[in-house]
């Protein structure tokens, strides 16, 4: 049976398979954690990748590297983690009053969107020192794994935007809220493994 | 669509209109025609890698003559052949075909599901793996040709274009890849959550088909295995364009890192291709013995002991590449190890057939046909897990071999038995038994006279990857050639049988017989629906009662039970 029919609520298309039982996990948030899984495999791969190239290195930093940028760089994981714990209380809040969740989304989202900024300008800095994709192994891993990460943090940011929306016209379902959530722990939680990593 | 309309209608719910050809067979959301879909885009791969594969066959037997429908093989030519032939039968054949095809079109059949959870990425991962496919043929057609690095593409030969002088090719190689990945890995995420989340009320964990299982499985593990990969082919892909160094150790970079990348995701590949073939063959001799799968929830459990196991095994493929004696030897252990479980499926499916009624149909040839053939590849695995052994066979045509004895079981034989299977089901009609059979035994004969002599020519020390063997004096001995001969004309035999599947398929599809709801007495659910199934699958959807494999249970009248039935 072709169950197409555009639920006014959600939006989107509902099957009838998956209503004919109360899944442990909702849909939404087993594929989000799915998808999460294939990252973290990423990442792992190349964080491990970098460990093992560092620890074959005779000498390490790279001579003629610029240091990296540590305390600023910690003051922005402050803020990528306040950002993740205001996601959470948006959670807690939308449980019982959907409307009060809407600034504490709206800050987690404001506070993602200056922890990328602000690597953006790291960026530049370093690139300006002489510190390139190319200029040393140290240098390609880092632009390789920091952008990595900023790729997943502007995705996720894209996700948030679109749940703040259907917040605001009043659509969002709580499994919808979830899967974003679990999308943007993963960017949260996976930062302070790169910061010591990579940074450290 | 009449049923479709009925079936909507009875649920109250607006029905589709007539749906035109697009929306239909091109751009569907239906879990059944994004399978279909996957199937014929992976057997018409399969013809570009068979062809393949006769052109530098051609040019190993006669080396230095015009091959007819090809032309002169030139010695880049010969290295695009080869290694687009392996990446295409692996990544272009065995996944989409058993992994994509399969998965797609049984799993929401056989857990009495209408779709898939997530119907639109379903089109989406079709349409990227078609894409995918697109950019590696358009990849043989670009200046310097298709890439010439082999099909693990180990750096600095894949890094550099002075050395695989194919700088075009290469990259379209990775960008294909990636692709193709990223399609299986949007697919996978709906093939658990579909598993999970959609069974047919009453369906218990260890009422589901062996086959949802197996691929639910092959799926868990490609996603915890792809990741390590996809980050190798963003970095090669920078060595290549951009200028890194990651796998260049003249600028602090180590290529032995990529052989870890690459095998950490190619050995779990292997067992992610072969489960979905098991488990097909669970279900295809379960059905032709009329016996109850043995030990259920043992070979359950072996399932997931080779999905861990398969994790710790993959350096097996570096014994030579420099790594540390003591690590080969622990390898050695965890290699040697994992052939328990799959030597006990393969046992367990031995006493599954023990004292049952066989019936010798053209899928129960296929299904044994797997076990027998898949046991030598597993055999000869042995030598090659051991590493004082592997030092000898490395790199030789044993090894190749030996992988094509595991691969042609899995990818080929394991098609040939799900399609001849399921065909009833997809399209309604019979297959011609006759004709099957005349195809089953026209493709497994020639497939051992292929690979057989290989073996022995790779004991006797030929080396993979060259080019004209006439320039090695100790590899052109007049018996050494006499075998190669030998191979290619069985290759020959073998693919002029591949045309009898065709017709078969085609005239099947045309004037065969009527197949009906269950023409192979069956128990699990896709067989309860209509042949071909309707959008949306069933008018109501089934509950199930009991376990899958309910055949010949005493005090019963007919000697199966199905899924669905209160009792």
């Amino acid at each position: 049976m072709p169950i197409s029919v555009t639920n006014q609520d959600y939006g989107r298309i509902h099957l009838v398979a998956d209503s004919r039982r109360q899944p442990l996990l909702a849909s939404s948030v087993m594929g989000m954690l799915l998808f999460v899984l294939i990252e973290a495999m990423l990442f792992a791969g190349m964080i491990s990748a970098y460990s093992i190239i560092r620890s074959g290195a005779m000498i390490w930093p790279p001579p003629d590297q610029p240091r990296l940028p540590i305390e600023e760089t910690a003051i922005n994981t402050a803020a990528l983690m306040l950002s993740g714990l205001l996601l959470f209380v948006a959670h807690r809040r939308f449980r019982r009053d959907r409307a009060r969740a809407r600034t504490p989304l709206l800050l987690s989202m404001l506070l993602g969107a200056v922890f990328v900024v602000f690597q953006g300008v790291e960026w530049v800095a370093l690139i300006r020192e002489g510190f390139t994709l190319t200029s040393s192994s140290q240098g390609s891993f880092f632009y390789l794994i920091v952008g990595m990460h900023a790729l997943h943090a502007v995705a996720a940011l894209g996700v948030l935007a679109y749940v703040a929306l259907r917040l605001q016209r009043g659509w969002l379902a709580s499994s919808q809220l979830a899967a974003a959530e679990v999308f943007w722990y993963f960017v949260v939680g996976m930062w302070p493994i790169i910061y010591l990593v990579v940074y450290l | 669509m009449a049923e479709t309309l009925t079936a909507a209608s009875s649920h109250g719910e607006h029905a589709h209109g007539e749906m035109s050809f697009w929306s239909k067979y091109v751009f569907s959301t239906d879990h059944k025609v994004v399978g279909l879909q996957y199937m014929f885009t992976g057997i018409f791969m399969g013809l570009i890698g068979g062809f393949m594969a006769y052109a530098f066959r051609m040019q190993l037997a006669f080396p230095g003559v015009e091959v007819p429908g090809y032309g002169l093989v030139s010695p880049v030519d010969y290295n695009a052949l080869v290694t687009n032939h392996g990446t295409i039968m692996i990544f272009w054949v065995a996944m989409p075909v058993l992994v994509a095809a399969f998965g797609n079109y049984l799993i929401p059949l056989m857990v009495g599901a209408d779709d898939m959870v997530f119907p639109r990425l379903n089109r989406l991962s079709y349409q990227v793996f078609l894409l995918s496919a697109i950019v590696l043929i358009c990849s043989f057609f670009v200046e310097g040709g298709g890439f010439g690095g082999a099909w693990t593409a180990y750096p600095p030969l894949s890094a550099q274009s002075q050395y695989n002088l194919t700088p075009l090719g290469s990259s379209l190689w990775l960008v294909a890849v990636g692709l193709e990945f990223v399609a299986f890995l949007i697919g996978g995420i709906n093939f658990i959550t579909t598993a999970m989340n959609s069974r047919a009320p009453g369906m218990k964990a260890y009422d589901i088909p062996m086959i949802v299982w197996m691929i639910v499985v092959a799926s868990i593990m490609f996603m915890a295995s792809v990741g390590p990969l996809l980050a190798g082919a963003v970095m090669l892909f920078m060595d290549q364009n951009i200028g890194t160094a990651f796998f260049d150790p003249d600028r602090g970079g180590d290529p032995i890192l990529w052989q870890h990348l690459f095998w950490f995701f190619g050995h779990p590949e292997v067992y992610v291709v072969l489960l979905p073939a098991t488990g097909l063959v669970a279900d295809i001799i379960t059905v032709f013995s009329r016996k109850k799968l043995f030990a259920y929830r043992t070979v359950l459990y072996t399932v997931f002991a080779t999905g861990v196991l398969s994790f710790t095994v993959w350096a097996h493929h570096q014994f030579v590449a420099g790594i540390d004696p003591r690590m080969a030897h622990v390898f050695t252990v965890t290699t040697l190890l994992i052939s328990i479980p799959i030597a006990e499926m393969m046992f367990v499916y031995i006493a599954t057939l023990y004292g049952g009624s066989i019936t010798l149909t053209t899928p129960m040839l296929w299904a044994l046909a797997f076990i027998a053939e898949f046991l030598i590849g597993g055999v000869t695995g042995v030598f090659l897990g051991a590493s004082g052994a592997d030092i000898y066979f490395h790199d030789t045509y044993f090894v190749l071999a030996h992988f094509h004895y595991t691969f042609f079981p899995i990818a080929i034989i394991g098609f040939y038995a799900g399609i001849s299977f399921w065909f009833p089901k997809m399209f309604g009609k019979m297959m011609n038994e006759t004709l099957g059979k005349i195809h089953f035994w026209g493709t497994v004969i020639p497939f051992n006279l292929i690979f057989i002599p290989l073996f022995v020519l790779g004991a006797s020390g030929q080396h993979r990857r060259i080019y004209d063997f006439s320039h090695f004096p100790n590899l052109s001995a007049p018996w050494q050639q006499d075998l190669r001969i030998l191979a290619t004309s069985a290759l020959l035999v073998m693919l002029a049988f591949q045309s009898v599947f065709l017709v078969n398929f085609v005239w099947s599809l045309w004037k065969g017989r009527k197949a009906g709801k269950n023409p192979w007495k069956s128990n699990t659910l896709e067989w309860t629906a209509e042949s071909p199934p309707p959008h949306g699958n069933w008018s109501e959807l089934p509950t199930v009662y009991r376990g899958p494999y309910e055949y010949g249970v005493p005090g019963r009248d007919s000697d199966y039970w199905p899924q669905n039935e209160p009792n």
